[in-house]
């Protein structure tokens, strides 16, 4: 078991260890909603939310299937316990905010396919995290890819007045960008590191 | 052994476990409780549980906004203008609404939760639209694929129509009802009455079922629906162009022109095909034996077969537009028609000296 701080493990899963620029976990909608800096802002509030609640949740699954020598079950365990969050999520999304809601779309219930989010689960297990770290990490990782798409859709809106050459416009300087993003993201890798 | 049920007991249990939780939280999250739509400023006030659609609880309430898919937003038919409380405009929605109609504040009825009160404007007559039962009297095929069926209504026992509306025939289908649009055939003199004109779609939903209804079987509707009106002027003269079962409106429109108006002048066109496709010619040419001001003209559009007579017109039906009207008189004029029709014989008439605003049309 790892020893490390949870406040480290949060600041070091939003910089150093970024779930988007590091794993490159969570690439579907990362491209696909991070053209409007205000739908970038409420989706990586939205993936943030679950990602942090899903985690403590899969924690205390994870525990459960353990005690009952039911580890085989983790992934779709994992899997179910995300889908009926992200259900959740979605009623709350529609009523306090419709707009976002809409605005978000399909991106919404597509939460539920997110990897980043069972990513997380998952290196919560291989880490052998404790609750409190796993909380930690969870919302550490969430924000991690918030903070990543919402610098994307900025830099896209920007992008936007800028002279792309054609073969590289759309998807293809998106993933350009996001990688020049995670070259710059390494530059904090000396700081700590959770692996 | 144990391992798997209990791996099946275990996420068994997982998943109920948080399909209750989920139905506990709709429950509480997307319940609105009640909410007021307000139709036309205060015209009819109607409280509703929140949470639906706004056309599901118009139709709950027998306010009939037309619709053809059954609120999947893939018809479009279903707009009202929402004056306040609908949200903002949906991507659902874009696709059928123009901008000056999202300015407007157009909205597609299915598409709009109630999720407080609301405050609605649709056009009057959609007021008076009802649900009607009804049983079929008579079918009668007119060519190889269009027949005619009369309705016997029964509750309510009267419609109130006027000649160009339509009304939604409800038909059965594997995803439950839909409904789709028919003209009214039959004049508005016989209230108790709707006759349909209905060419067979292989393929479709609607028309292979009204094909196949016999007499004495009960058929649901509503309406009637639509904004045209008949020139009440006797001294316009009515041009009507019409091809396939575009007879419908047409047929309603002329009986009841010369219900009312025994001296004015009409024009009938009609396009067929061929000879097999003619239909109500004998009909016509009696009425206009009564009525001499009532012009009557078929055209054929493909040649003649080998032992194939015809005194009628040779050529699309819009070249006969041409050749028989005069410039210059004051018309009012119905089109109901395939679209290339509708749009060769817009330009005719408008050579001929129509204003567009006096031409309606009917596309299919």
């Amino acid at each position: 078991m790892s020893e490390t701080s949870a406040l480290v493990i949060l600041i070091a899963a939003i910089f150093t260890n970024n779930i988007l620029l590091a794993n490159f976990l969570g690439m579907c909608s990362f491209l696909a909603c991070s053209r409007q800096l205000d739908t970038a802002v409420g989706l990586g509030i939205a993936v943030t939310f679950v990602t942090g609640f899903t985690t403590a949740l899969n924690f205390l699954v994870q525990r459960v299937l353990v005690t009952l020598d039911l580890e085989h079950l983790t992934y779709i365990a994992f899997i179910a316990v995300i889908a009926a969050f992200v259900q959740f999520v979605e009623m709350l999304v529609e009523r306090i905010s419709p707009k976002l809601y809409y605005s978000l779309g399909i991106f919404l219930p597509l939460i539920t396919v997110n990897c980043a989010i069972l990513g997380t689960a998952l290196f919560m297990v291989i880490r052998r995290y404790n609750f409190v770290q796993s909380v930690g990490f969870g919302f550490g990782a969430g924000a991690g890819w918030a903070l990543a798409i919402i610098l994307m859709a900025a830099l896209r809106q920007k992008m936007g007045y800028s002279n792309v050459p054609r073969p590289f416009q759309g998807v293809a300087i998106a993933m350009i960008v996001t990688g020049v993003m995670a070259m710059v993201f390494m530059g904090f890798a000396g700081m700590v590191n959770i692996q | 052994m144990m391992v798997y049920l209990l791996s099946v007991l275990v996420f068994g249990g997982l998943v109920v476990g948080f399909t209750i939780l989920l139905i506990v939280a709709e429950r509480y999250l997307t319940n609105y409780g009640v909410c007021n739509i307000d139709v036309n400023a205060g015209q009819r006030v109607m409280e509703v549980d929140g949470g639906q659609t706004l056309l599901a609880s118009l139709i709950a309430e027998k306010l009939y906004i037309p619709s053809a898919c059954g609120g999947r937003g893939s018809c479009g038919y279903c707009k009202v203008t929402v004056l306040a409380g609908g949200g903002p405009v949906l991507p659902t929605e874009t696709p059928y609404l123009t901008r000056a109609e999202i300015r407007g504040g157009v909205r597609l009825a299915c598409q709009v939760k109630v999720r407080e009160d609301v405050s609605i404007r649709v056009p009057e007559e959609l007021l008076n639209v009802r649900l009607f039962q009804a049983t079929v009297v008579s079918t009668r095929s007119l060519t190889h694929d269009i027949k005619e069926i009369r309705l016997s209504l029964n509750e309510p026992g009267e419609i109130s129509q006027r000649p160009g509306q339509y009304i939604q025939v409800e038909a059965p289908s594997p995803e439950g009802p839909v409904y789709r649009a028919y003209s009214i055939s039959s004049p508005p003199h016989e209230p108790s009455i709707v006759e349909l004109i209905v060419r067979l779609v292989p393929g479709g939903v609607c028309s292979p079922y009204l094909h196949s209804l016999e007499v004495g079987d009960p058929v649901v509707f509503t309406g009637p629906y639509g904004e045209f009106s008949l020139s009440e002027d006797p001294l316009v003269e009515i041009v009507c162009v019409g091809g396939g079962c575009g007879m419908a409106p047409i047929k309603n429109i002329i009986y009841s022109v010369y219900h009312r108006w025994p001296e004015r002048v009409c024009w009938l066109f009609f396009g067929c095909r061929t000879t097999r496709d003619v239909f109500y010619l004998e009909e016509f040419k009696d009425l206009a034996r009564k009525h001499p001001n009532f012009h009557v003209i078929y055209a054929l559009s493909d040649p003649l077969g080998p032992n194939e007579t015809w005194d009628g017109e040779i050529g699309f039906v819009h070249l006969s537009v041409d050749k028989h009207l005069d410039a210059g008189i004051e018309r009012q004029a119905f089109l109901c028609g395939p679209p290339p029709m509708i749009e060769a014989v817009t330009s005719v008439l408008i050579e001929k000296g129509l204003r567009e605003d006096d031409i309606f049309y009917d596309k299919f």
